[in-house]
């Protein structure tokens, strides 16, 4: 343990000296070749314009070769595994994707991922904002906030295990010590697995992501509505709208591009949860989403690579409308810069 | 935001029940396994931990030491002894012989068994059975008992799942994981975002169109041909491929995106005017990166730090891919996840471990919990 902690730092120092040394070392270089200092005329110009070409490319050169070998390359090589068989050394064709379409797992995983697209990103945005209007108006609010924001900080594994603990199921006749059906036999009702229950235990799982993102959609349209003008919200209350009016048809429609923001962020969110699943069901009980069933084949019997990249591909496709979106908000924002 | 409606009284108060029903919610989960992790081990399973201030009451059951324990007494054939082999405080209130009537008898009252035979269960769990004829069968009486026991909590638990269920190794590992995982990217992400703020080539557009894809690419996009590329690079070497230099690659990979997109945005919007007048001072870029962009851009660095090393403590995926099972390199995700297997009753063990993985990300945030909120505004309203 002495020896890793020592590589640990030993890496620390290397990693960053290197960073240093390399930026420090290729811009010294740069000058060496071109010098601007000490040259005159046209020659100084010639050589500026030359580091003026090189510079960029010294400064993005790091971060280009690390994108490239761990995002660019593995989905360039991921779409071309998906036409391969499960080693990845013969070509299938689209026999992978027919395989998925007609695999009771995949088309289940489908449905459920469907499913937590659906009540996951609504059910944030629309607690996240309601919390968010409800804390501006009482001075405790940002410690309510802070304790509301807290899940976010914990790791679905954490959260899971928090979760696990509330759904804990005790036999009939013996102490319930999960919350949750220690709440329903107190009011008469009758325990149950709940995490085993096919369609409702998903339902059961997503409980746990609300948890977690719901401060994070808090947060965000907190500060979109603190940037609503105030003179707004008084003529509203001058022309004698109520609470409810001024919420539906003054504070939603402002915030609108914040609330598709944080829904988006969710949603992509949504599509990856695999750590949630994996460790309440593993995708048993007809609880199985995509990123796990993935997971999955990427190790089940020794992987299946094919298949495995298929899936991400699927999930892939899933992604790109936002993909999409995200890039056009982007260049219309920075158009002018 | 001043909104002036619902000034009545009883619209504030539901307001301030509201929100409290909703702290109430979010916070009682966690509540739970803290509050579960100082208990008892035994008390955990005997009542919900929201009854962990009240004694508490179980049923349990025992079975009487077999015939070979008796001894002879009074020309009586006795068997004598206590319940509770583990010397823990408790108090039987009522104890019984058959499943169907646990509470029989009152601790303390002599039970006829029929057959001259009797037994005396008292509250401190002392017993005594008594026969006229000698016992006989290697199986001893089964008998029942309600008990209470004074709410007992313990720092145990933490010291077990530290020392012996391999957490605190664990700990370490994920020390060692996010660490290197959090520096390294946040000085290569700096200076690629200052050249894409500031600096003028061609292929800029396209690069910053392209790291905003990247932004929400599904990281199970990367995984199988990286797994593939590690095992061909320890194969062709002769070395291990799950080891922490390619896991902190691969954090520092996953997390370069979000890293360059965040720092660009701000460093994009330093004042211009600082840039040129270091510019005709006759500053190089490396030297207005140098002296001016990094120290004008902490908070943001900041932000980007405390992201990366909570994504990065908090992942899974990418350690049970990039790194093995074994105590030398198992963090702390993956270790509860084993937990969860291999000790799914066992709440004091889950609990405990569960609060030692959470409790340095929560340390994190509430004590920097300024720039996270700050980072978490730059990174989604901003470009989106």
């Amino acid at each position: 343990m002495a020896a890793q902690i020592f590589s640990a730092i030993f890496v620390i120092i290397v990693g960053v000296g290197g960073c240093v040394a390399y930026f420090w070392g290729a811009n010294k270089l740069l000058d060496l070749i071109f010098p601007s200092r000490g040259v005159t005329g046209t020659a100084a110009i010639n050589n500026l314009r030359r580091q003026g070409l090189v510079r960029p490319w010294l400064f993005v050169g790091p971060a280009l070769i690390i994108l490239t070998i761990y995002l660019i390359y593995p989905v360039i090589e991921t779409l071309r595994l998906s036409f391969l068989d499960r080693s990845g050394s013969s070509f299938v064709g689209l026999a992978n994707y027919q395989w998925a379409f007609g695999d009771q797992d995949f088309r289940n995983s489908i449905l459920n991922n469907v499913l937590w697209l659906a009540v996951v990103p609504a059910a944030c945005t629309f607690l996240g904002l309601i919390i968010a209007v409800l804390t501006d108006k009482i001075w405790w609010g940002t410690i309510a906030k802070s304790l509301i924001f807290l899940p976010l900080a914990i790791s679905f594994v954490g959260a899971s295990v928090i979760w696990k603990f509330i759904y804990e199921y005790r036999g009939e006749g013996q102490v319930q010590i999960g919350l949750f059906n220690a709440i329903i036999q107190h009011f008469g009702g009758q325990p149950q697995v709940w995490i085993s229950l096919p369609f409702w235990n998903n339902f059961f799982l997503m409980i746990i992501l609300i948890w977690i993102q719901t401060g994070f959609a808090m947060v965000i349209l907190s500060s979109a509505l603190r940037g609503i003008p105030e003179e707004t919200l008084e003529a509203a209350v001058i022309d004698g709208a109520n609470p409810f009016q001024i919420f539906w048809k003054i504070m939603v429609p402002q915030i609108w591009g914040t609330i598709a923001v944080v829904w988006t962020t969710i949603t992509i969110l949504v599509l990856k949860v695999f750590d949630i699943v994996l460790t309440m069901t593993n995708g048993q009980w007809n609880s199985q989403v995509l990123a796990n069933l993935m997971f999955d084949w990427m190790f089940r019997g020794g992987g299946d690579f094919g298949r495995g990249a298929t899936i991400a591909i699927i999930i892939m496709i899933a992604v790109i409308p936002i993909m999409i979106w995200n890039i056009r908000q982007a260049n219309r924002e920075t158009g002018g810069h | 935001m001043a909104v002036t409606t619902g000034k009545s009284l009883p619209s504030r108060l539901g307001v301030h029940i509201a929100v409290l029903i909703f702290v109430v919610i979010w916070t009682i989960p966690t509540l739970g396994i803290l509050v579960s992790s100082l208990r008892d081990k035994d008390q955990i399973i005997a009542s919900g931990w929201w009854n962990s201030f009240a004694s508490s009451s179980q049923t349990g059951a025992g079975r009487l030491p077999a015939a070979s324990a008796q001894t002879q007494k009074d020309g009586k054939y006795v068997i004598q002894g206590n319940l509770f082999t583990d010397g823990a405080a408790r108090d039987i209130s009522a104890f019984g012989v058959k499943a169907a009537a646990p509470t029989q008898y009152t601790a303390g009252s002599t039970a006829d068994l029929g057959d001259g035979v009797s037994l005396q269960v008292n509250a401190d769990g002392s017993f005594v059975l008594s026969s006229l004829k000698a016992f006989e069968g290697d199986r001893g009486q089964r008998v029942y008992f309600a008990s209470s026991a004074p709410p007992k909590f313990t720092t145990e638990n933490y010291k077990n799942v530290l020392l012996s269920e391999g957490i605190g190794r664990s700990f370490m590992n994920s020390l060692t994981v996010t660490i290197p995982a959090t520096i390294i990217p946040i000085l290569i992400a700096a200076f690629a975002a200052y050249a894409l703020a500031w600096m003028r080539f061609p292929g800029r557009a396209l690069l910053i169109a392209v790291i905003i894809g990247l932004l929400v690419v599904p990281l199970q996009m990367s995984l199988i041909p990286l797994l593939k590329l590690y095992n061909g690079v320890g194969t062709f070497f002769g070395v291990p491929s799950k080891t922490y230099l390619g896991i902190w690659l691969a954090h520092t990979g996953f997390g370069l995106p979000f890293a360059i997109y965040l720092l660009r945005s701000y460093i994009a919007g330093l004042p211009r005017e600082i840039m040129e007048s270091a510019r005709i001072d006759g500053a190089s870029d490396f030297e207005i990166f140098v002296k001016i962009v990094l120290p004008l851009s902490f908070p943001v660095l900041a932000s980007f730090a405390i992201f990366q090393f909570l994504w990065v403590w908090n992942d899974l995926l990418v350690a049970m891919v990039f790194l093995g099972t074994e105590a030398d390199q198992i963090v702390l995700t993956a270790k509860l996840n084993a937990l969860l297997g291999s000790r799914g009753g066992n709440w004091e063990i889950l609990t405990t471990s569960a609060f030692v993985t959470i409790i340095v990300p929560l340390i994190v945030f509430f004590s920097l919990q300024r720039y996270f909120v700050r980072g978490l505004l730059a990174g989604s309203v901003k470009g989106g």
